[in-house]
């Protein structure tokens, strides 16, 4: 705060016009008007395609809209929402979408977590497997989905070549009811496992050297420095990487869109590719909004419980 | 202190390590090894990673047959405007978000963690209706709009972090010499974040070129696809028999992003652990 003082003091002083009468007055008003001045290029498009459509996609969850060009919208109250709440098809969706992202962000965290350690040690071959880790990172979904359906191929993928060559017969993995949502989450792990590895990795690095020595002079082994000391100090990076995880999971599209659309017969269909098809292929976009409404509101509570959770742990820091 | 470590240990990480680069790096092979194979090769179901006989006809067919060529184009207009758009707005009002104090970057903050979490889902449906009402859907300007302010979240995030680890004394230092505002800003600030700014920018552009969903829903027309919807297209239309050149075409539309990550990749997470330490 008095480096801000300080700042404005000296502007005073070189603005020979300003008026000294209302010193403080003018002081907070300058300092307001910079602020604006920085702030107002970039907080006009975030309000006009972000906080608009936001809060008018939130209302249009209380109409009957469609996509038809000039039909008239009419509020109708909770009407969507009582409709959504008897239909059994956007609560499988639901299911399947909390399923779907719980299980690709703890497998992520598993799966980085080990390689993270392994990354940390003094291994051979660290350079190589760092490179072709953060290869997933860079990847557009798209290609990510490519790769993985040739992966699964039935008839040409190495995955079934491969089984065929020890006597077991192919599967279907995609196009199979009990095969398809365990493969495309299989995949989001794939495609999950760079960025946590990295940012673990970074909070591993942190943690002083000192500290391990000392529980290894004690007769620590690994996994019980692992467990009281590389654990406890991730604990914020966890936490805050896997709730971000499940919260990204849970509202991507484009991976399963392109490997089952949605198939077989919705056992893949999460919420947003639900969301999606009611939009723009059935052109309800009134019941859309509210379907994505609920997702708004699930979310929401996710993010309160790791808010939450932050803050009590910054306050436990400080004190 | 690890050369304590019992012999099984060591081959048990080194089994662990190997699976890992098994999961990771296999996927990749079969990419690289399926844009080079034969179309008959392809359909059979004969694991190999070295094609019995190259052919590089893949990449050729999946310029010039499957139209990757103009939709690579478009991919490439629109991520360079998204990114020269997104880090002339966001450069300000990062500045502003990580000097300024109070309720100002409280709420810059709060925004930014919120719409990081928001289904994009709900936004695309109303967005939608705006950019038609101003004849704007359809097109590729349309689409960049709409990036700049889907990047610009994270833009803020990512270099406010930079900002932050400017000490605030320099600039003291330019005032105490006169020097006006803008003048600190560029003169001081500006060299200072130049790096900061380089990594934003690629990572701008990395998201804008590897977008879909957004482009899925905004563009109509086959000629203004940018490549990740035309790759998508390509895979419902021709269906197994082309696997060949769409590797190649999934190949060539991930190269761009690579060497960015290449370069960026330890300014990108250093920047992000910066936002997530101190923001």
């Amino acid at each position: 705060m008095t480096s801000t003082a300080t700042k404005n003091d000296t502007k005073n002083r070189t603005s020979t016009t300003a008026p000294n009468k209302k010193h403080v007055g003018h002081r907070t008003r300058a300092q307001r008007r910079e602020a604006i001045a920085l702030v107002v290029p970039a907080l006009l498009p975030i309000i006009i395609f972000s906080v608009i459509p936001l809060v008018s996609g939130v209302a249009l969850g209380f109409t009957n809209a469609t996509l038809k060009r000039n039909a008239e919208i009419e509020f109708i109250g909770f009407g969507n929402f009582v409709e959504l709440l008897g239909d059994h098809r956007f609560w499988g969706s639901f299911g399947i979408g909390i399923v779907w992202a719980g299980a690709v962000a703890l497998l992520t965290l598993v799966c980085a977590m080990g390689l993270a350690l392994l990354l940390n040690s003094d291994l051979r071959l660290k350079g190589l497997t760092r490179v072709l880790a953060l290869i997933p990172w860079a990847m557009p979904p798209v290609v990510i989905a490519i790769v993985w359906r040739m992966i699964y191929n039935p008839n040409s993928g190495p995955l079934n070549g491969a089984l065929e060559a020890v006597g077991i017969p192919g599967v279907n993995w995609l196009g199979d009811f009990s095969t398809a949502l365990p493969a495309v989450i299989v995949v989001g792990v794939w495609a999950g496992i760079p960025q946590t590895t990295v940012l673990l990795l970074a909070g591993m690095q942190s943690i002083s050297a000192e500290q391990h020595e000392a529980a290894a002079v004690d007769g620590a082994g690994a996994v019980r420095r692992f467990w009281h000391i590389t654990l406890p100090a991730l604990r914020p990076v966890i936490i805050a990487v896997t709730a971000l995880d499940f919260i990204w999971q849970f509202n991507s599209f484009g991976l399963i869109y392109v490997l089952t659309e949605g198939g077989p017969g919705g056992r893949t269909m999460i919420p947003p590719l639900f969301t999606y098809l009611e939009a723009f292929r059935n052109r309800e976009i009134g019941y859309a909004s509210a379907m994505g409404d609920v997702l708004v509101i699930a979310i929401l509570l996710i993010l309160s419980f790791y808010l939450i959770n932050q803050f009590r742990q910054t306050k436990g820091a400080r004190s | 202190m690890t050369n304590r470590r019992p012999w099984y240990a060591t081959v048990l990480m080194y089994t662990a390590l190997a699976a890992f680069l098994l999961f990771l790096g296999f996927p990749l092979l079969w990419l690289l090894s399926a844009s080079f194979k034969s179309t008959g090769e392809l359909n059979s179901l004969a694991v190999n990673l070295i094609p019995a006989e190259w052919d590089f006809t893949n990449y050729t067919s999946a310029l010039e047959r499957q139209n990757l060529l103009p939709a690579a184009g478009n991919s490439l207009l629109v991520s360079i405007a998204t990114m020269i758009i997104t880090v002339l707005l966001s450069m300000p009002m990062a500045y502003a978000l990580a000097r300024l104090k109070g309720r100002l970057r409280a709420a810059g903050t709060v925004w930014i963690l919120t719409s990081q979490v928001f289904p994009t889902i709900l936004i695309i449906i109303p967005l939608f209706l705006v950019l038609r009402s101003i004849n704007l859907n359809d097109t590729l300007f349309g689409l960049i709009l709409v990036y700049v302010t889907f990047t610009l979240p994270f833009t803020l995030w990512m270099l406010q972090g930079y900002v932050a680890a400017i000490p605030a004394e320099l600039e003291e230092a330019g005032e105490m010499d006169g020097a006006s505002r803008i003048t600190i800003l560029r003169t001081i600030i500006l060299p200072l974040l130049a790096p900061g700014l380089v990594a934003t920018a690629m990572f701008t552009f990395v998201s804008a070129w590897n977008e879909f969903f957004l482009a899925l829903v905004l563009l109509q027309s086959p000629e203004l696809y940018t490549l990740p919807i035309a790759l998508r297209s390509f895979l419902g239309a021709e269906g197994q028999t082309q696997l060949g050149p769409l590797a190649a075409g999934a190949i060539l539309a991930t190269i761009p992003s690579l060497i960015i990550f290449g370069i960026l990749q330890k300014k990108l997470t250093g920047g992000m652990l910066a936002g997530a330490v101190k923001g």
